[in-house]
This record gives structure tokens, sequence and C-alpha cells, in this order.
């Protein structure tokens, strides 16, 4: 009984993403220091930065594309380092530049995720049906990448990214590039995954109007987390009139970093 | 959707779904991109139709071991072009890994929970088949300009043409981790692929080589593509030489190992780089 308490007690606890003091180098350049985040189950949480704050190298480390050598990272409470495997499974990525295979169709890129996830066809074709119906794309299955608009692509690698069903899901300034209507389209969709199946969310970008107030904030500047936080409490704390203001104001970055 | 949170057992099942879905997705790249393999194919045919023909009445071949008589050049030069298409073919991979690098399409697959290694050695076996179909097909054209290997011997070839392709496409798969934009890859070019070719056995006999030049000679010895190219003559004629099939072996696995240490996120050569313009900060 008490064990089972426990391990209820365990599964509360673990968070989607565990960030604990990563600090990387670039050859002397310090890319990254001393960085430490969280993100619960079923909350949107924004790292804010602007262009060259560290981000992606952030996102390089979670996703295992380099390696930390220094603090410790958990998804679901996997260490990447040490449990790989199980951390990527319950990990879905959508990366800031493209990543679909233009050749492809929409879902031939679907199942080929899903195969690189050990599904079988048959299932990852379901699964791939089921995912192309969530981000409103099932009427263009059949035509290649290429032919997509940029938000139906960005809208096809959210839909990659869930495939497999991960807990926690990245994604680095993936409204770059988009228009007005595409943009919300992403943001409705990716904030109602966090609403109807507690996706853990970290929203990397530079924009700080896709910030709600009551979302969890993390600043990040040059490699340093600024601030964290709900975005209301930075702009209170910083006596700020907007969230941008209060932004520059901790990053001292200009008009030309915050939109 | 699968549920969130829930972990999947990675058995041997899964291991085949992926190694399937890789090898599916190169195939059907291949197959969307008819022009790469027209060029592939045109390449050595115009070596074998015009090349070879010039110097068929210039270099004379003697009889050497597969061979058990006097072979026309075109006959000779045959194995070389089918190692030419592997090559090319590995070195048009290797330029591919680059340019998904670039555009972020390798990230999502070295974002897979599977092993880093068994991900790279199932890309290489999916480009190694289609330089297999390839040199098929080659082999098929080049019969109706008097190329004909025994029956048997288009069997025998197909183990070393598995060899000899992962061996290059072990090589090229660390010269894509080693190339940091796509604009270096014109140094491949000039620094392997012509070197690795020329400098070997495949346009002339070695012992022709030696009598111009001992230390071409030598450096031919040295290139892995010439041993390569000995195991493909000898296996398409149904022989057996001990040699080339322990060296291109060899130096699979040297090449093999070197490209996956470079990919290994601990210890390999990617993780010590900036991102590139597509990661963005």
């Amino acid at each position: 009984m008490q064990e089972a308490i426990e391990t209820q007690h365990s599964e509360i606890q673990t968070h989607a993403l565990e960030v604990l003091g990563v600090s990387h180098k670039f050859g002397s350049k310090v890319a990254l220091d001393n960085v430490s985040l969280t993100v619960p189950r079923g909350r949107f949480v924004v790292l804010l930065g602007p262009n060259g704050a560290g981000k992606s190298t952030l996102f390089a480390l979670i996703t295992r594309l380099y390696d930390n050598v220094s603090g410790e990272i958990r998804i679901m409470g996997f260490d990447v380092r040490r449990r790989s495997t199980a951390a990527l499974q319950q990990l879905g990525v959508v990366f800031q530049g493209r990543s679909l295979d233009l050749d492809l169709t929409a879902l031939q890129n679907l199942t080929y995720h899903a195969a690189l996830h050990g599904i079988g066809y048959r299932e990852g074709r379901r699964l791939a049906d089921e995912a192309l119906v969530s981000v409103g794309l099932a009427d263009r299955a059949r035509d290649k990448v290429r032919t997509l608009s940029g938000g139906q692509a960005r809208r096809l690698e959210i839909a990659r990214a869930l495939l497999h069903g991960p807990a926690c899901l990245l994604l680095d300034e993936a409204t770059v590039g988009l228009d007005i209507a595409s943009r919300e389209q992403v943001i409705d969709i990716v904030r109602g995954l966090v609403r109807n199946r507690g996706v853990g969310v970290l929203w990397a970008t530079h924009l700080v109007d896709e910030v709600n107030a009551d979302d969890k904030l993390v600043l990040l500047h040059e490699g340093r987390v600024r601030y964290s936080g709900t975005a209301a409490d930075l702009i209170s704390t910083t006596h700020a009139e907007s969230l941008r203001a209060a932004f520059i104001h901790m990053t001292d970055a200009g008009h030309t970093h915050a939109q | 959707m699968t549920p969130q949170g829930k972990l999947r057992r990675l058995d041997a099942t899964g291991y085949l779904a992926c190694f399937r879905g890789i090898i599916w997705r190169e195939v059907l790249r291949f197959l969307h991109q008819r022009e790469r393999f027209l060029s592939a194919l045109v390449r050595p045919l115009v070596w074998l139709f015009i090349f070879a023909a010039g110097f068929r009445q210039v270099l004379g071949v003697s009889i050497i071991p597969p061979y058990e008589t006097y072979v026309l050049y075109e006959v000779f030069v045959t194995p070389g072009l089918i190692g030419m298409i592997l090559l090319f073919n590995a070195m048009q991979s290797s330029l591919t890994m680059v340019y998904d690098r670039e555009t972020g399409a390798m990230r999502t697959l070295l974002v897979s929970p599977f092993p880093r290694s068994f991900l790279l050695v199932s890309k290489l076996l999916g480009g190694v088949a289609v330089a297999v179909l390839q040199a098929y097909v080659f082999l098929l054209i080049a019969y109706f300009w008097e190329i004909e290997p025994p029956l048997i011997g288009y069997v025998t070839l197909l183990p070393a043409l598995v060899l000899s392709g992962l061996m290059l496409g072990s090589l090229a798969l660390f010269i894509s981790s080693v190339i940091r934009q796509l604009e270096n890859f014109a140094g491949v070019m000039n620094f392997v692929i012509f070197p690795m070719f020329f400098a070997s056995s495949a346009l002339y006999p070695l012992w022709r080589i030696r009598e111009s030049s001992p230390l071409l000679y030598e450096i031919c010895r040295l290139n892995p593509f010439t041993h390569a190219v000995e195991l493909i003559r000898f296996s398409l004629y149904a022989k057996f030489s001990p040699m080339p099939l322990v060296l291109v072996v060899g130096f699979t696995v040297f090449f093999l190992a070197a490209a996956i240490f470079a990919y290994n996120p601990s210890k390999g050569l990617m993780g010590r780089r900036k991102p590139l313009a597509n990661g963005g900060s």
C-alpha cells in the first residue's frame, strides 16, 4: 500500500522536462551557463529569448544532438544521457528549420517517423491518419510536402512530433515565417494539446506576443536564465507597462528583438 | 493517436520496423529522383561506350587473374565502372546527408530512440540497396555490349557489391560528418572521388601502373577502392581471392567505426560544433 502511494506520488511529481544546471561551450564561447528550468505535465512553458540567446543549443542538448557534459536533463524522469532510449521515446520535437522530406507525401513522412519509433506500417498508418485529422490535414494526406503551404507544413510537423504519443513536446520558433492566420492556428493546436491531452510543452520563441499572461515564462539571454515565473509577475516585478517593455528591460535587447 | 507518456518496448519487431522504414524511405527518394538514377547510369556507360572503345587499341591487357584468356579492354574496365557506380552513389549519399543536416531532415533520424549506430547502418544499407540496383541495370546494358560474365557471376557478385558499397558508404558517412557546409562538397570531388578512382585498378591493371611509376603503384595498393574493384572483378567471374575480401572487410569496419564515432554526440565531432544556420540560436 505504502509502495503504491509512493509510486503514485512519484508519477505526480515527475515533470515532462527537467533541465538542471546545464552549461555548454563551443570552443571558448559559452553558449549556455548553468541553465535550469522545468516543464510540468499539462503546462505551456515559453522559452523567450532574443536571437542568439542559446535556445536552439538548449534544444540540441535536450534532443541529444549534442551531448550535455554538465548538469542533467530528464524527460519524464529519464536522464537523456543514461536512459536516452526511454527519454527520446517521450519526446516530440518541432525543429526551427523545416525537417520534412519534400519529395514524400504527408502520409509517407508520418509513416517514416512512426518507423523511426519502432511502430510497424499498419499501426503507423492508423496513427498517421488520426494525426492528420487532428491538425486538419486529412485531405492533403497524399500530397507531396513540397505542395503544402508554410502553415500546413508546420501543422504536419506538429502531427509528426505527436504521432508516437510523447509526454513532452519541444517547439523551436515554430511560427517563424508564417502569416498571422497560420501562426494563430499553430498556437491554438499546441495550446489545445496542453489542455486536452496533458502534454508538457516547451515553446521557444523571440516573439513576446505569443506569450499569455498566465504562461510560465523562462527568459533566456546570452546563455543564462534571467527570469523564471509567470509573464504577469515579470511585468509587475519590472514595473513595466507591457511584457515587451519588461523583455527589453531584462535583456537590453533593443527594439529589434522584441516584436 | 498513441496515449501520451506510454513507453513502447523496442524489441526485435520495433528494430525491424525501423530498419524497413529507413530502407523504404531511401528507395522512395530514389524513385522520386529519376534524374539521379539516369545520371548514375550515364556516367559509366559513357566510359564504357566511348572511353573504353577508344582505348581498346592503345591498352592491351595480358592474361591476369581472374581472366583465363586475353580480354578486351571493355571487359577489363567493367568491374572498375561498377566500382565507379558504387563510389559516386556513396558520395551522393554523403552529399544528401550534409544537405539533410543543413535542412534538418537528418535531425529527425538522429532523435529516434534507437541506437545511433543502428540508425546509421540502416541508412547506409538503404543507400547500398539503391547502388546495387544501379549496378545490375548497368550490367544488363553492358551485356548487349558483349560484356558477358558467366551467369553464376551475377549471383556471386551480389555480396561483393554489398560489401564494397558498405565500405564506400561508411567512408562517405564519415566524410559527411567532417564537411561543415554543402559548399565544401566540391572539395570532396577533387580530393576524394577523383584520386580514389584514378589511383586504382579500375582503369588499368596494377602491373601496368608499376611499370610506369612504382610510387603510383604503391599509392594504388593503399587505396581501398582498388581492393573493392578487385573484389568485384573476381566475384563477377565467380572466383575467390582472399586478399581483397580481407582488406575490404577491414576498411569497412574501420570507416564504419569512424563514422559512428563522428556521429556520437558524447564523443564525436557533431557536438563540438556551433549550430548551423538552420539551428538558429
